[in-house]
Order: structure tokens, then C-alpha cells, then sequence
């Protein structure tokens, strides 16, 4: 088979085959409950368990795909589990990199396509938490052109109407893009990168990519494509296992509170406000969830969504449910019209009761439950969460909320068990995403949420965990790991300090006056004082006529006014020469200025041969005359000049290790110090003759103008 | 029927201003707009007597053959405009007060949102809907 044609978008995309973009389209097509782009929950799930794989290994697919992050199965999504179901079956570790290389097509037993059936590939439940993980935009994956449009519904559903599907995870990715990219999955994000390195050829990079520009809506749009995926993996699932969960569950699970997020929560309400059972004020509550970012008609919005009584401050339940909204929000799901039935106060104020008896636990309740939902539980067991929750194999300190019937005897909270639907898998899945989220949201928080947020990472990461770790190790190992999670979290704030503090630009390089005479002249100077004196000593009219005649090699355009003055900085060049020439020069300066260039040039001739040999403490400017001197005078014989060591004469260096040198080069500084300042006097001298002289010509031509004038109206008449 | 409602700020420009057959949206603004004359008009004749004392509700500020319009003010000076259609006979003047109060503690919800600034134009769906619900109802 080769590879897919599907668009390469700038890699991270699964390169479908052409064979398995057509079982996975029909596969996709099966599935396809609505016209949303989103494939039915049922469906897909009844596709994974035909894929009899275990339960894992499909929530490993479900999360890896994305599906779990955005709730749903989008056609993205739903490819890639079908190639992680192939990979699966094949034998290969449910891993993003699996599905690079060509798989079979997954194999689906008791699907009513057998032929697609073979295909699919198992899903993992790990791919949920995968999904809750990987904040990462969703342009990552690929999905073949076919699908395109299908992406592109999914995404901008994903995007702009999260709520629907019961994407956990969204609301958690986009939360903390910055936390959940870099706290909550270390794993996932592995995968997930491998599979955008996978994904080649799908093009939902473009449709989803302007969805995600939004600093808000990137991780927003991931999340909520694999909330996508996710909710219809959850749905799936959930179908698969549990009967009481209906999809309505799902879909309102991103509007469920998780006992992390209402503890998180309601730390953050004490921040605000120490007494629980008062109200915080607007303006407070307005100044914090402005810290979220979201834009001020969207607060406003969730503002009204939450403040029930409208009475301009917010109770503990009102605050929950506003923080949750924008938590939602902040993973792209789109804001309700009306305040979700379970963050009406009412219903959280229920919950609030509960909660609390296990408040200790809380942490570790949320954990479990992402751990289990992460987990791959036996699909025998009757209710969903409780397979989920069972963390049988890794002794995770995952605790679960879900009441885990007959599983590991872990702390399941009893508030969880009471209320099943708090405990679905939905939950778990909100809790890392929404722990990313209020991570990121405030970072102050982050021991108590990184607990809790690393109760989603951790079982994530691992394999359901064993339940029946006692809380406290749990909690230990939670806080550890919270720790470790600490360091790569990354909350609004911190990403808001780092760019308040941008790297410091790497030093500007000094200025190395290369050209500047200054410079040179000012070590040299410094080295030697009396050089400096002497170089005043001779007075300016130094020009270095014979220079002029030396010029005219690099300054074959230039006038010859310009070309005295190049030759000038010949001469500078070449001190030796000025020693020798002082006395040349001036006459030359003299006769220069009257004369033009011709004579200048004869004379300077000569002097050119005696720059010719490089002055030590060339000036870089000077350097290129020199250069180009040099090279006039190279054909020329050279005389040595004493002064000019050997080491100096090249010239090609401006400073020749002066140091290096013998006192001889040192005289040479200075005398080149001296000429160099006689060259500026001589050129600032003829800098004013030209001066003149331009001014006289003006002049000149200011008369003819004149006469022009005058003469041309008469033809005019 | 309401066929337009506006909420005018007390520097009498519009926050929000909403009309039903959205085809003569124009027509009604202008109405609204001079409306407000007689807004200022009923505001300053009771200008002696403390704010208290002025009633809130302005009612009929005039007729016109096609539609009738009513005022409100608050004590903030913020104006709410009613235009109904006059033939719709059957709007008594508790219902327009009725619906006077509820557009009152609509805007009182709005004002409560800290996010809100007073002055912005007015975006809030929950008042867009209690708008909605009152043009739609009223007819």
C-alpha cells in the first residue's frame, strides 16, 4: 500500500494508505451518527470492542487519538484510533510512533462491515487521557482530505461549540495550553508529537490551524478535536460499559465539576474571599478572572451565566461555576446560552456537601478517576468508572472517586459513589484538563492544583495504578509527582512573566571602531604618549600630496577633489611614506589645492610607493586605501621602511600585534599618529578650499542662471 | 406589540436599541431618537420636585398613526423607550409597565456584571433575550 496522498501539512500528520483511507472513511461513515462531524459515541465504541482488544489498550487509542481530549470522535481522531487499533492489533505498543509505518488494517469482529471491521484498531483508554494531555492543536494530526471537511466541522464544533460533546479534556488543555502542554503530559505529548511527526499528509492543519491562532482557541481547538475524539471514545466507551451513563452525561460532562476542580476552586474563592459561605464582590471577582485572559464580552457573558441572583457578587457555587466557564471556555468550549444544569448553584451546592467528606482525598479521588478512565479496566465490569478507576496493575496513588465496585479497595470518595455521575470518566477526564487549566489560570495555585493535576498526569502516564494504595501515598506520590510537574507546569502567569521578561538581547559587539581612526589612535595613544605629541607636531599642511597621484586607483569616479582626499588617506596609510614625505606632502598640499590632481598625482605617485609598505597602526578605513595602495604599489618596489617592521608592512592588519613588536614599531605608531593627524589637518584644510571653490561655482552658476533668465524672456515675448 | 425597544443612556445616546421588523430599523431609531425631547421635556417639568417623587414611568410620550411610544427613566437618568404598535389595541398600561419593570431589572442584572461598563453598549444575551421574549410577546 502506499502511502496516502493526504496533504502534507507540514508533518505531524498520519500518512494514511490509500487502502486504509478508504476502510477508515467507511469505517468513519459507519460510525457517523450526525452530520456534525462527530461519530457516535456508540458506534465507535461498538467499533473498538469489536476490535477485541482490551480495554486498555482502547482507552490508550481513544486517548492517543485525541478523541478523549476533545470528547468526541472527529474524523481525525477517529483515524488515528483506527490506526492505533491497527497498530494494536498488530501487535505494536498503542503509541503514536506505531502509526507511522504501514499498518494493517485493524481487524473488527462482529462489525457489520467485516471487511472495515479487520481494520479498525483497538482503542485504548489511554488515548483518553492522552487527549486530556495533549493540548496541542489539533493541526497535528492529519486527516486525509476526505475528512477534511468533516475536520473542519469537528474542529470548529470542537472549537466553537465544545459543550455539546463532553470533552474533559478540552476544558483542560486549553485551560493551561502552556500548563497542559507541558505539565500535564509528558507522555501524551510524546505521543502526541510523534503523531504530528507522523500524520503527513492531512490538511486539517489549515482548517483547524486558523481556529487555532487564538492563543485561547489553539490549545482550545486541540483539546476540543480530541475532546472530539475523546467524547465520542468516552461515549463509546461509556457505552460500552456502563448502561447507566447515558450520552447526556457526556455531554454534560464538560459542565461537571470534578471534586478537584470544585477544591481548586473553592481555594481560589478563599483567596478571594476567607469565608466560604460569603460572597465575593465584583469588582474582586472581576479582577481575577480577568487574569483568565478570556476577552470582557466573554467574561461578562460567563459573569451573567453565573451570577444566578445577579446580585453582582458571586457565592461559592456561582464562583465555581464561573471559574468553570471560563475554564471551559479557556479549553474552547464555546459558552452556553444558559447556565449548564450542573453548575447551577442548586446542584453545586449539593455537590459541595459531598465533596468535602473526601475533601482529603479529593486530590487523590480526582486522580483515581483519571487514572481509571485512563486505565484500561476491564470491560466486564458493570459500571464504566469503576473499570476505568480500577488502577489494577500500576500501584498508583490514584484515587478514585468513582466508586469502584468490587475493584481494588481504594478510597472512593463516598460523595463519588453517591453520585455516579460525578464520577464518570467525564470528570476524571475534566479534572486534568480543568487542573491544567486552573494551573495555568493561577499558578499560585499550583501545589494544590499541580496535586491534582498530577493526579491526571500521573495516571495518564501510567497505567491504571493501583487503587489500593492508602490515600496518604497516594497523596504522597501525588505531590511528589506534583512536584516534578511543577517545574514544567506552566501557568498563565508564568508564561505572562516570561514575557514580561524577554531574553536580554546577547550583547550588542562592542563597537570595534574598525574604521574609526579614533580608536586606533586612542590605544595608540595610549601606548605611546610621545607619539601623540609628535604627531601634532608637524603642522597641517601635510597633505600628502603625492598621495593624490596614489588615489586615483580606488577612486577612478571620484573627482579629482575626492581623489585628494583619498590620497590623503593614503598617505595616512602610509606613515612611513609621510615621514619621508612629510615635507613632499606639504608642498604637494599646497600645490594641490591649486593645481588639481594631475600634479598631485605625479608627486603623490612616489609617495604612494612609500605607503605602499603597511603602516602598523593603520587605520581601518585607511586599511582599504592601503590595501588598495598596496596593491598599485605592489607591483612597485617597495622600499622598506625602517620604521614599518616587517610584521607591520603587510599592512593587511590594521594592528599588527603592536605589542609584539620592538620599539621600532613603536616609533612607527607614533610617526603614523603624527602623519595621520597631519593627514586630517591637510584634508580638513582642503575640505574647506573645496568648500570654497563649491560655493564659487554656485555662484557661477547662479550668474549664468540669471543671465539665462534674463536673455530667455525676450524669446519668450 | 414592542416593535422597538432602546435603552438610552443618560447622555441620551443609545446602549442598546432593538426593533422588530428590522427592515424599518431605521424609522425607529429616529423615533426613538425624538422621543427624547419629550423625554427631557417630562424629566424637567417635574424638576423641582425631588427625583423621588418623579414618577419612573413616563408612560404615552405620543402617538403616532402607526405606533405609540412610552418612556421610562431611572434615577441614573438612563432611559428606556418603548415603541409599540398602535394597532395593538390591546397593550394597557399595565403592560407596558410590566414591561417597563422587567427591562428595568434587566438592566439592573446588566449593571451588576462587573464586566460590565457603564456606558457600553449593552451585549448581554440574558437582556437580549428578556428583549426578545418581550417583542415577540407583546404581539
Amino acid at each position: 500500500m502506499d502511502q496516502g496522498p493526504g496533504t502534507v501539512s507540514g508533518g505531524g500528520f498520519i500518512s494514511l494508505s490509500e487502502n486504509e483511507q478508504r476502510c477508515y472513511s467507511d469505517l468513519y461513515t459507519l460510525c457517523k451518527a450526525d452530520s456534525s462531524g462527530k461519530l457516535a459515541a456508540s458506534k465507535v465504541g461498538e467499533l473498538f470492542r469489536a476490535s477485541q482488544l482490551p480495554a486498555d489498550t482502547l482507552h490508550q487509542v481513544t486517548e492517543l487519538c485525541g478523541a478523549k481530549r476533545l470528547g468526541y470522535f472527529g474524523t481525525g481522531q477517529f483515524y488515528v484510533a483506527l490506526k492505533l487499533l491497527a497498530a494494536a492489533q498488530s501487535g505494536f505498543p498503542v503509541r503514536l510512533e506505531s502509526i507511522k509505518s504501514e499498518m494493517p488494517l485493524p481487524r473488527f469482529v462482529g462489525m457489520k462491515n467485516d471487511a472495515e471491521v479487520l481494520r479498525y484498531p483497538n482503542h485504548s483508554q489511554n488515548t483518553e487521557s492522552q487527549g486530556h494531555q495533549l493540548g496541542k492543536p489539533p493541526t497535528t494530526i492529519a486527516w486525509p482530505s476526505l475528512d477534511k471537511n468533516s475536520l473542519k466541522r469537528t474542529e470548529s464544533l470542537g472549537d466553537k461549540q465544545a459543550p455539546q460533546s463532553p470533552p474533559p479534556s478540552p476544558p483542560n488543555s486549553p485551560s493551561s495550553s502552556s500548563y497542559q502542554d507541558k505539565a500535564l503530559s509528558y507522555s501524551y505529548r510524546k505521543q502526541w508529537n510523534s503523531t504530528e511527526q507522523l500524520t503527513a499528509s492531512y490538511e486539517s492543519k489549515h482548517p483547524s490551524r486558523p481556529l487555532l491562532q487564538q492563543e485561547v482557541s489553539s490549545p482550545s481547538n486541540y483539546g476540543s478535536k480530541s475532546s472530539l475524539t475523546h467524547s465520542s471514545v468516552t461515549q463509546a466507551l461509556s457505552v460500552e460499559r456502563s448502561a447507566e451513563e447515558g450520552s447526556a452525561d457526556n455531554h454534560d460532562d464538560p459542565w461537571r465539576i470534578t471534586e478537584e476542580q470544585r477544591d481548586y476552586y473553592t481555594i481560589q474563592f478563599k483567596s478571594l474571599q476567607p469565608d466560604l459561605s460569603s460572597l465575593i464582590s465584583g469588582s474582586v471577582a472581576k479582577n481575577f478572572f480577568t487574569k483568565s485572559k478570556l476577552s470582557i464580552p466573554e467574561l461578562s457573558h460567563i459573569w451573567e451565566l453565573s451570577d444566578v441572583d445577579c446580585d453582582g457578587a458571586l457565592t461559592l457555587p456561582e464562583f465555581c461555576a464561573a471559574f468553570h466557564l471560563i475554564v471551559a471556555r479557556k479549553n474552547g468550549y464555546s459558552l452556553p446560552e444558559k447556565l449548564p444544569q450542573t453548575l447551577q448553584p442548586a446542584f453545586l451546592q449539593i455537590d459541595a456537601v459531598s465533596p468535602k467528606t473526601k475533601r482529603d482525598g479529593a486530590f487523590l479521588g480526582s486522580y483515581s478517576e483519571l487514572v481509571p478512565s485512563s486505565q484500561q479496566k476491564e470491560p466486564a465490569h458493570s459500571e464504566q468508572w469503576e473499570a476505568i478507576n480500577e488502577l489494577p496493575t500500576t500501584p498508583e496513588p490514584l484515587i478514585v472517586f468513582e466508586d469502584e465496585s468490587g475493584t481494588a479497595p481504594q478510597e472512593t470518595n463516598t460523595v463519588e459513589s453517591t453520585h455516579p455521575p460525578l464520577s464518570d470518566k467525564s470528570t476524571s477526564k475534566q479534572e486534568p484538563r480543568i487542573d491544567s487549566c486552573m494551573s495555568a489560570f493561577s499558578p499560585k495555585r499550583n501545589p494544590a492544583f499541580k496535586d491534582t493535576s498530577v493526579d491526571e498526569h500521573t495516571p495518564v502516564e501510567n497505567p491504571p495504578a493501583a487503587k489500593t494504595d492508602p490515600p496518604q501515598e497516594l497523596e504522597h506520590q501525588v505531590k511528589s509527582r506534583t512536584r516534578q510537574r511543577s517545574y514544567s507546569s506552566t501557568s498563565i502567569d508564568d508564561a505572562m512573566k516570561k514575557v514580561e521578561e524577554p531574553p536580554r538581547p546577547p550583547p550588542r559587539p562592542q563597537k570595534t571602531h574598525s574604521r574609526a581612526s579614533s580608536l586606533d589612535l586612542n590605544t595608540i595613544f595610549q601606548q605611546n604618549s610621545q607619539g601623540f605629541k609628535r604627531g601634532w607636531l608637524p603642522p597641517p599642511a601635510l597633505p600628502p600630496r603625492p598621495l593624490a597621484g596614489q588615489i586615483p586607483h580606488f577612486v577612478s569616479s571620484t573627482e579629482t577633489t575626492s581623489q585628494q582626499k583619498p590620497v590623503r588617506k593614503l598617505n595616512f596609510a602610509d606613515f612611513s611614506k609621510f615621514s619621508e614625505e612629510e615635507e613632499n606632502a606639504a608642498k604637494n598640499e599646497a600645490q594641490g589645492q591649486l593645481s588639481k590632481a594631475a600634479g598631485s598625482s605625479e608627486e603623490s605617485s612616489p609617495l604612494k610607493k612609500d605607503i605602499l609598505p603597511a603602516q602598523p597602526p593603520l587605520k581601518p578605513i585607511r586599511r582599504k586605501y592601503r590595501l588598495e595602495s598596496q596593491n598599485l604599489d605592489s607591483q612597485e618596489p617597495t622600499p622598506p621602511l625602517p620604521p614599518p617592521s616587517s610584521s607591520s608592512a603587510p599592512g593587511t592588519k590594521p594592528y599588527p600585534p603592536v605589542q609584539k613588536q620592538s620599539s621600532r614599531q613603536k616609533r612607527a605608531i607614533q610617526t603614523a599618529i603624527r602623519k595621520n593627524k597631519e593627514a586630517n589637518a591637510v584634508l580638513a584644510r582642503l575640505n574647506s578650499e573645496l568648500q570654497q571653490q563649491l560655493k564659487e561655482a554656485h555662484l557661477d552658476r547662479i550668474t549664468l542662471e540669471t543671465q539665462l533668465d534674463q536673455l530667455r524672456p525676450v524669446s519668450y515675448l | 406589540m414592542a416593535v422597538c425597544i432602546a435603552v438610552i443612556a443618560k447622555e441620551n445616546y443609545p446602549l442598546y436599541i432593538r426593533s422588530i421588523p428590522t427592515e424599518n430599523e431605521l424609522k425607529f431609531h429616529y423615533t426613538v431618537h425624538t422621543s427624547l425631547d419629550v423625554v427631557e421635556e417630562k424629566i424637567s417639568a417635574v424638576g423641582k420636585a425631588l427625583v423621588d417623587q418623579r414618577e419612573l414611568y413616563l408612560g404615552l410620550l405620543y402617538p403616532t398613526e402607526d405606533y405609540k411610544v412610552y418612556g421610562y427613566v431611572t434615577n441614573s437618568k438612563v432611559k428606556f423607550v418603548i415603541v409599540v404598535d398602535s394597532s395593538n389595541t390591546a397593550l394597557r398600561d399595565n403592560e407596558i409597565r410590566s414591561m417597563f419593570r422587567k427591562l428595568h431589572n434587566s438592566y439592573t442584572d446588566v449593571m451588576c456584571n462587573p464586566f460590565y461598563n457603564p456606558g457600553d453598549p449593552i451585549q448581554s444575551k440574558a437582556f437580549d433575550n428578556m428583549v426578545s421574549a418581550m417583542m415577540v410577546q407583546v404581539c
